[in-house]
């Protein structure tokens, strides 16, 4: 099949399909027409603006920037609401004079600890649904889990694809829950987590991309953080690239959030300049790219004070929430 | 979705981050290499090297004049009769191997000095032009040992002194290049660099110095195209290599016509970089920008016409621009630099002349918007639309950031196009369908064929020309025979 670049159009008729019910013939024929990926080449180009070289006030903004697109997260099953408050503390305010995060992440029975500690700020809660990590559960309990999460007073819900289905090809029923999960959501904003690390081509990233962005994501989003390999720069260019692509068609700016794998800040900083120069400057914005991430806050506000004092504090100086 | 109110300016400029220009030192003044040591000339001149940059005088370099490069071949006859010849290959190896070492150990040394005296970005000299020299003579450093198994019969023996003529575009490399296959292989060399960029090939002879190369193996002397006549015409010359115009390698097949002494050639290119409908599209913009403004486009198989089918045409051009609009020229010193400056106003000024032809002969011309620095040599990146294939600009080498776009509508007539020209040194294809390529490889008339990328380079890949490009391999098992005593075909 030949690739042809999407129009306008061929995007509305997709993005239509809701009404009419989503066939696999129809979103393969839509999918698999994309242009292709080549794989050295989005490597070089990653590895190529891996060596942006980000200096002083430069460095400054960017650090601030990427404390205010942090989705300060925990996922575990040994989470309590003891753990939740003191991150969702943290959250407010990361420390003296630095900017809040964008929002906390959290499993969905928490969402109502974090919505509690968060009150009269402006940092949002997120709340993972779908059965994640896996999304291996019936339809029914997916948007069970999304309105539990919603009704307890999330903000945003993080809703990973069934990875199965978009492997075997039944992209109508991939495209067809994230339509359901996202009316489920009602006012919250849904980000759609592609699992890039299962979806392991390119060419699958870029595909389930437009798929979840056609059917309504208001977020795409690599990783769960459970699998390995997550974010990847690679990976988030074809992201980035496939906002931009449809901003060009629709004139929306959706969002692209990286999760896993980002501890430090040479690793977000690679990130931002990624988001800077592949889908453009009107990205750099807590509305249109997140990082999910535990243990880069105190990373970042490390090294924002060694940016002001000139030296490195220790570790000890830095709370462990 | 936050009720985080946008950027006042959605914008983020990246502060300078220039490289230290210390690390480079930079002596007042270099003489000639000849016979292991530094000399003045006998009978040669002086001359200043300029950063291409900021137009300021980096150094005074010696011209070498007849008699001086008469010493640089006799020294270089007498080490091949005396050392290097008798020399057994794994001896040879262990000083290419120290050399390629060196070249690492020093290499920010090497990126920086190379791009004040080029005016090529850091990222390009330190990332592209020093590691892969390095490569260069690992490469060849382990062949020297083994060429009774490339191919050439039981025991291949070298052609004697090599005069090697380099040009100013990737001044290491070329030398790198030049110099490893031919002493793998057992010969000596006087190796003449170009006379706007001689810095980095004096500070290689340094490190040939500190390898503890015996003296007179490696001759390095410098000054203009007078220089490089004398040297190419000197009758004890046993191998000419020459990289450059064609124009001046014309010249030199005629001087060598009838004499003993080998030649081979790497001249000038107008490569076609071939992009279906079906390509890989947001990698072909790359490929695009990278094929011909990497190195400001001064790269002899730059990809300098793009020929795109007529179905994508709009869209790929609408893709490019927005891309080159983000592509950042300035200060060669600085890390984020993406263009850098003219080598010189000589091909500044050629530049400037062949991109008015485009416009006087119906082409519309397009630049980013993008300021250029007030002093020095520079040239915004350019690209020309609705260009057919009898302008100037799609037949001549320009040899500058100016790309000359063409469109096509079906594979044969791609073919057509591509090897409508006198050249024939590399091309690109960029599609998603496998059998296109090889298709296409099969077709296309140019030394090398970039699949679904360009100006990509590797010391195990020969280089090299067909028709006015040039004739004769570098690299690879294929660039040995360049520099031994066998029947090669071109």
């Amino acid at each position: 099949m030949t690739a042809v670049v999407p129009t306008a159009d061929d995007f509305a008729s997709v993005t239509a399909l809701a009404d009419a019910g989503a066939s696999d013939a129809t979103l393969r024929r839509f999918l698999h027409g994309l242009p292709g990926v080549d794989a050295v080449g989005v490597e070089a180009r990653a590895a190529t603006l891996a060596t942006r070289s980000i200096k002083k006030d430069a460095k400054a903004q960017a650090i601030d920037l990427a404390i205010a697109m942090t989705d300060l997260t925990t996922l575990e099953g040994m989470d309590t609401p003891g753990k939740v408050r003191a991150m969702c503390a943290k959250a407010r305010r990361p420390a003296a004079d630095a900017p809040p995060v964008a929002a906390v992440c959290v499993y969905g029975d928490l969402v109502a600890e974090a919505v509690g500690a968060l009150r009269g700020s402006d940092v949002k809660v997120a709340a993972v649904a779908t059965a994640f990590p896996s999304g291996r559960a019936s339809l029914a309990v997916k948007l069970a889990d999304t309105r539990e999460a919603v009704a307890a007073g999330a903000h945003e819900i993080d809703m990973v694809i069934d990875r199965g289905a978009f492997l075997t090809g039944r992209y109508g029923q991939v495209f067809e829950e994230i339509q359901a999960v996202k009316e489920a959501c009602g006012p919250a904003h849904l980000k759609v987590i592609l699992e890039t690390g299962e979806l392991a081509t390119y060419d699958n990233v870029r595909r389930a991309s437009w798929l979840a962005l056609a059917a309504g994501a208001d977020f795409i989003k690599t990783s769960t953080g459970k699998v390995a390999p997550a974010a990847t720069l690679p990976v988030a260019v074809v992201m980035l690239e496939a906002v931009r692509d449809v901003a060009r068609l629709t004139g929306q700016r959706r969002g692209v959030k990286v999760a896993g794998g980002v501890r430090t800040t040479k690793d977000a900083i690679r990130y931002l300049v990624v988001v800077n120069e592949v889908a453009g400057p009107q990205w750099l914005h807590p509305d249109r790219f997140r990082i999910g991430a535990s243990s880069l806050l105190n990373d970042l506000l490390m090294q924002r004070e060694k940016l002001r004092t000139g030296r490195y504090a220790g570790p000890d100086y830095f709370t462990v929430d | 979705m936050t009720s985080v109110p946008d950027l006042v300016t959605p914008t983020w400029e990246y502060a300078p981050a220039p490289e230290s220009r210390a690390i480079a030192t930079l002596r007042a003044s270099y003489g000639l290499f000849i016979d292991g040591a530094f000399a003045d000339p006998v009978d040669g001149g002086v001359r200043k090297t300029v950063n291409p940059a900021t137009e300021e005088v980096l150094a005074e370099v010696a011209d070498a004049g007849p008699k001086d490069v008469d010493r640089a071949v006799q020294a270089a006859r007498r080490a091949f009769i005396e050392v290097w010849g008798p020399m057994p290959g794994r001896e040879r190896a262990k000083y290419l191997y120290r050399v390629a070492r060196l070249i690492q150990e020093r290499a920010r040394e090497f990126a920086v000095l190379e791009t004040l005296d080029n005016g090529k970005p850091i990222r390009e000299s330190r990332d592209v032009d020093v590691p892969l020299a390095a490569a260069h003579f690992f490469h060849h450093a382990g062949w020297a040992d083994k060429l009774a198994h490339a191919g050439y019969g039981p025991d291949p023996r070298p052609l004697g002194v090599a005069a090697q003529v380099i040009p100013w575009n990737f001044p290491l490399l070329m030398a790198a290049w030049k110099l490893a296959p031919a002493l793998a292989t057992g010969n000596t060399v006087v190796l003449k660099p170009a006379e706007t960029t001689p810095l980095s090939a004096l500070l290689l002879a340094e490190v040939l110095q500190q390898a503890g190369l015996p003296p007179g193996v490696v001759n390095i002397v410098t000054g203009d195209g007078a220089t490089g006549a004398a040297l190419v015409a000197h009758p004890d010359v046993d191998k000419v290599a020459f990289t450059g115009s064609t124009e001046v390698g014309k010249a030199i097949q005629r001087q060598l016509a009838g004499t003993r002494t080998r030649l081979t050639l790497e001249l000038g290119g107008k490569a076609a970089n071939v992009v279906f409908d079906d390509a890989p599209l947001d990698q072909a913009v790359e490929g695009i920008v990278n094929g011909i403004f990497f190195n400001q486009g001064h790269v002899c198989c730059a990809g300098s016409r793009l020929l795109v089918q007529e179905s994508l045409h709009d869209e790929l051009l609408d893709r490019l621009k927005e891309r080159l609009g983000t592509l950042r020229l300035g200060d060669p010193l600085d890390k984020n630099t993406d263009i850098g400056a003219i080598n010189s106003a000589e091909q500044l000024q050629r530049i400037t002349e062949l991109a008015a032809s485009g416009e006087a002969e119906g082409a519309q011309r397009w630049s980013p918007d993008c300021a250029l620095p007030e002093r020095g040599f520079w040239f915004a990146p350019t690209v020309f639309t609705g260009v057919a294939q009898s302008h100037r600009i799609a037949q001549e080498e320009i040899f500058g950031p100016v790309l000359s776009v063409l469109t096509f509508r079906t594979p044969q007539e791609a073919v057509e196009k591509a090897n409508n020209t006198p050249y024939g040194l590399s091309a690109g294809v960029w599609t998603d369908k496998g059998s296109l390529i090889l298709w296409m490889a099969q077709r296309l008339r140019a030394g090398v064929v970039w699949a679904n990328t360009f100006n990509r380079f590797d010391p195990t890949s020969p280089f090299g020309g067909y028709k006015e490009s040039g004739f004769g391999r570098e690299g690879g098992r294929q660039g040995l025979g360049a520099y031994l005593d066998v029947e090669v075909d071109a």
